[in-house]
């Protein structure tokens, strides 16, 4: 069984720039949690400080029962952290990588060939080819064959699926839920929303702070705004539209259609839109998603 | 054993790279091919023009001497200073003869000819050399004139220069084995610099950082490959010092390779305290290049340290390769031991212990 991660009010400054702002966060063992957040939300730092690579200015972590300060040495042995760069050795082979970083952690791939035997099998064919000459779903893979051939506790991921294709980064998900069903705990930043929803639990974050934190439900759930889809008609034109309507506190454009934050009923927003010239505009009631909330949050935080 | 792990993969990541091996065989061969060369200090092919104002057989006599002595190149006589200053500014000429009128006559009834020497001295060692090698021969055509006219040559004190352990006064012979300690500098300095930054860049350094690898291992296994790689390189070295010029050591290799593996581990642990505080590898470099410099110019390489001024002295006194240097020579050319180069040998090995410590302490785990 994985062991807890437990942040008390933690913070870094850079200069004058504050990295992470007076963070908690409280992850059960065997917890999937992802961080979502802007580039620059200050994710990578809060991975980092966990990680032992970076001391925060002020709190507390801790790693089951280790200290994140006084015990790093303890906490390297059990932990892993894939950063969000590829940062593997290029010019040696995937087999070469794998080997290396299971020394360096005192063991053989051998002994922990097991752990990693369902991400591998998809390298293997590849072991002989130069890490530097992968695509980039396949580096990603061999990163956390890289990242989890000591077998971790606790596997820190910093934005692991970006740049990767859609179904590799399906395939990673998938094989994060099989990690986590095994009792290790993750936490994974990530930018895309959408990927929230294969978290046990999420935690957003902007300039430095944690703004808000449950599982994808909850967090859906405490959208108390009506939510309206519109679609049809040049979407810029009708964006410009409906953001002069008073009513409107927010709207977005999602791919060809319009997310449309407004308290307002579904015969009014029409003849608003009939009255600028837009008859055949479909406009629906919509559930929020995640990224909504979230968009909800920045904006209304912004004070628009 | 995590060290040994770490040590072949830095092997292996040298080895890959498409330059590296290549310039560690280069170097030295291209150095000791080119560099004993253009760094001579003789001053030859002086260039004169002379302002023969007295016209006479004499003074063609004298002319003709320069012309045919190696140090000159005679470019031109002239009828008027004013001309010859003309060359010298056009870069024809480095030095001005003037021939008074009357020379031939004063120098053969009184013995005591006066002329001038101008010298173009822009370059400093050159014109006051040229103009001293000018007076040399001058003295010489005079002598000669007064024993043709049967006077007594008047010489107060005769002085002959013996030049121990290079008779010859061969700069080759004074250069080669400090080339290679050169050769030490840039490779043992600039490979390390450049490894440590290029993990960060790259990203590598925070993966190691996250393991329990000790700095201790970590910096150890940094510093091992490029001792090898420089033994490897003045290896190369002494074989072209042998091959090309039949330079070989009078005293034993012994001493040579325990100083040169002293003073890499100074060099190396240089270029990873330069590493370990850069954060690209463009800071690393020119970090690198301003210590390197200090290093090569204050070294007694190219100027004696003996002649520098008292705090550039000092300033000697704390540079490395001063030390390595000097071995090297008192090594090649008088057969120095380990006994008679005992306080270099001390220096070095205090710079040893201080540099790698340093390279040590200088590597932080976390930020």
């Amino acid at each position: 069984m994985g062991l807890g991660v437990n942040i008390v009010n933690i913070s870094k400054k850079y200069g004058s720039t504050v990295a992470v702002d007076n963070v908690s966060l409280n992850v059960a063992a065997g917890e999937l949690l992802g961080i979502i957040g802007p580039d620059g939300a200050g994710k990578s730092t809060l991975l980092r400080m966990i990680a032992t690579l970076v001391l925060p200015d002020s709190g507390e972590i801790k790693v089951g029962d280790y200290d994140g300060i006084a015990d790093y040495h303890s906490i390297r042995r059990i932990l892993g952290y894939m950063p969000g760069r590829f940062s593997l050795y290029q010019d040696l082979t995937v087999e070469e990588n794998l080997d290396f970083f299971a020394s360096v952690f005192g063991t053989t791939v051998t002994a922990n060939y097991h752990y990693i035997k369902d991400i591998y099998c998809a390298l293997e064919p590849f072991k002989r080819r130069r890490a530097g000459k992968l695509s980039g779903g396949m580096k990603q893979k061999l990163a956390l064959c890289c990242s989890l051939i000591h077998h971790p506790e606790v596997l820190l991921l910093d934005e692991p699926t970006t740049g990767v294709d859609p179904v590799s980064r399906y395939e990673f998900w998938e094989i994060l839920k099989r990690l986590s069903g095994a009792g290790m705990t993750i936490i994974v930043s990530t930018p895309y929303m959408d990927e929230a929803y294969k978290c046990h639990r999420i935690a957003m974050m902007l300039n430095g702070r944690i703004v808000k934190s449950g599982t994808p439900d909850e967090i859906i759930q405490e959208f108390d705004k009506r939510l309206w889809k519109v679609t049809g008609g040049d979407v810029y034109d009708l964006l410009l539209v409906l953001r002069s309507c008073p009513e409107v506190e927010l709207c977005n454009s999602f791919g060809n259609s319009l997310h449309v934050v407004a308290d307002t009923t579904k015969e009014k927003l029409c003849s608003f839109l009939a009255g600028n010239g837009y008859e055949d505009v479909l406009v629906e009631p919509l559930s929020p998603t995640v990224e909504d909330c979230f968009i909800e949050y920045v904006v209304g935080k912004d004070g628009k | 054993m995590v060290l040994k792990y770490l040590l072949e993969k830095e092997v292996k990541q040298f080895l890959r790279n498409p330059i590296f091996p290549r310039i560690v065989m280069m170097f030295p061969v291209i150095v000791l091919l080119v560099m004993p060369w253009a760094t001579s200090f003789e001053v030859e092919n002086v260039n004169v023009v002379v302002v023969d104002a007295d016209n006479t057989v004499m003074s063609q006599r004298l002319t003709h001497k320069i012309d045919g002595s190696r140090y000159f190149n005679l470019v031109g006589t002239t009828a008027s200073y004013w001309q010859a200053l003309a060359m010298v500014e056009s870069h024809e000429a480095d030095l001005v003869l003037e021939i008074p009128d009357g020379f031939e006559k004063i120098l053969i009834h009184e013995g005591n000819a006066e002329f001038q020497v101008s010298a173009n001295s822009v370059n400093g060692s050159r014109g006051s050399l040229g103009a001293n090698y000018m007076n040399m021969l001058v003295g010489d055509f005079s002598t000669e004139i007064a024993v043709e006219n049967g006077r007594d040559v008047v010489k107060p004190v005769d002085v002959i220069v013996r030049n121990l352990y290079n008779e010859l006064l061969d700069y080759k012979k004074f250069m080669v084995p400090a080339l290679i300690v050169i050769v030490l500098i840039i490779l043992c300095g600039f490979l390390p610099a450049l490894n440590i930054v290029n993990e960060k860049e790259i990203g590598t350094i925070s993966q190691i950082n996250v393991t329990p690898v000790g700095r201790w291992t970590f910096i150890f296994a940094k510093l091992l490959p490029y001792w090898v790689i420089g033994m490897l390189a003045i290896s190369i070295g002494f074989t072209v010092a042998w091959l090309v010029y039949g330079l070989v050591p009078k005293g034993s290799f012994v001493t040579i390779y325990l100083a040169a593996a002293i003073f890499i581990l100074v060099v190396s642990s240089l270029g990873l305290i330069v590493s370990n505080y850069s954060a690209t590898m463009q800071q690393a470099m020119f970090l690198m290049m301003f210590i390197m410099i200090i290093f090569i110019l204050m070294s007694g390489l190219f100027t004696p340290i003996a002649s520098m001024p008292e705090w550039a002295q000092w300033v000697a006194f704390f540079n490395p390769p001063h030390y390595v240097i000097d071995i090297l020579r008192s090594v090649y050319l008088k057969g120095g031991t380990m006994a008679s180069n005992a306080f270099e040998f001390a220096m070095l090995g205090a710079f040893a212990i201080v540099t790698s410590l340093l390279a040590m302490f200088s590597y932080r785990k976390r930020e």
